[in-house]
């Protein structure tokens, strides 16, 4: 039965600042730039939610739509959409909602709720890419997943010569 | 390797339906979709092939002729037609995004001269997208199997 890779893409606009607590005013500065000014700045992301699993033959679909949409309503818009991210109990500590670790967090709960939209337990998350802005984006593959494009040896990080 | 992809587009009707089902599961799985005049899409297509660079011409493959096989193998058999009615691999399978990139992966398959497929993506819209990597295909499992047949 043919397995394919299923994304849909959601947005979001939310406001952040980076600020670790564990480094001082100046080393803060140093480090986030204009990203640490005191009152927060806003982005409108873009998170791509990839799932993988078969091609049901009674209905064409990888997944239920509306259920994938409701997820991300739950989990991604109702949380993040029109908030400031430093509020949201996660984004603790030196843990700054840098977009690195908003997909962290996204990923984290996707993972473990992608499987159940699936009666029989067959789908899986594959991906979540979040694009902060039109000239960066981040790439979180759930783990145990691989990239089809990219040979398997080539998964695990070498160190560069 | 080096992966190449080329993009082409094509507008299409289609409806979603199987016949197996009543109307009200036709209507509570599939929504408007299930409308059986159809609507439609313009679809992206993205085909990746991977390859070598020939030391000579410095290309994997001539990109002219790349997009002459979409053309004739995909975008001249679905542009400005209703899958359902129009698109033979279509009559017993639900056009989904899905099931078109498996049909396309198949139409395309074998025909590209020094390069391997790698990847279909097709876009429905720009918010919605399958991948197809070629998984699954020889498992022995039937993916065809018409709705009707299907319990």
């Amino acid at each position: 039965m043919p397995i394919a890779h299923f994304t849909r893409r959601y947005r979001l606009s939310a406001s952040h600042r980076l600020h670790a607590p564990s480094l001082n005013d100046q080393q803060n500065r140093d480090t986030y730039g204009k990203c640490n000014n005191p009152y927060g700045h806003g982005h409108n992301y873009f998170v791509e939610v990839t799932v993988a699993g078969p091609i049901d033959p009674e209905t064409g679909f990888v997944v239920d739509m509306p259920k994938l949409d409701a997820l991300a309503k739950r989990e991604l818009i109702d949380r993040f959409d029109a908030q400031h991210m430093n509020a949201d109990p996660v984004f603790n500590g030196d843990f700054v909602p840098s977009t690195e670790n908003l997909g962290i967090e996204v990923e984290r709960v996707f993972r473990r709720a992608v499987p159940l939209l699936d009666p029989t337990c067959q789908l899986r998350l594959h991906r979540i890419r979040i694009e902060e802005t039109k000239n960066n984006s981040f790439d979180l593959l759930a783990p145990g997943q691989i990239d089809a494009l990219i040979p398997h040896e080539q998964h695990a990080l070498q160190p560069i010569a | 390797m080096i992966y190449l992809t080329r993009k082409a587009e094509f507008s299409s009707a289609h409806f979603y339906r199987n016949p197996a089902w009543s109307e009200e599961k036709n209507r509570e799985v599939f929504g408007k979709c299930a409308n059986t005049n159809g609507h439609g899409h313009n679809y992206t297509l993205e085909v990746t092939v991977g390859g070598e660079v020939d030391p000579v011409t410095g290309f994997v493959v001539d990109l002219k002729l790349l997009k002459d096989i979409l053309e004739q193998e995909v975008v001249s058999v679905y542009d400005h037609r209703h899958l359902n009615h129009e698109v033979p691999e279509f009559a017993n399978v639900v056009p989904t995004t899905e099931n078109i990139a498996v049909a396309i992966w198949r139409r395309l398959d074998g025909k590209i001269p020094n390069a391997k497929l790698q990847r279909v993506r097709v876009y429905e819209m720009d918010d919605l997208f399958a991948d197809f990597y070629g998984e699954g295909l020889n498992d022995g499992i039937s993916d065809t199997a018409a709705p009707e047949l299907v319990a």
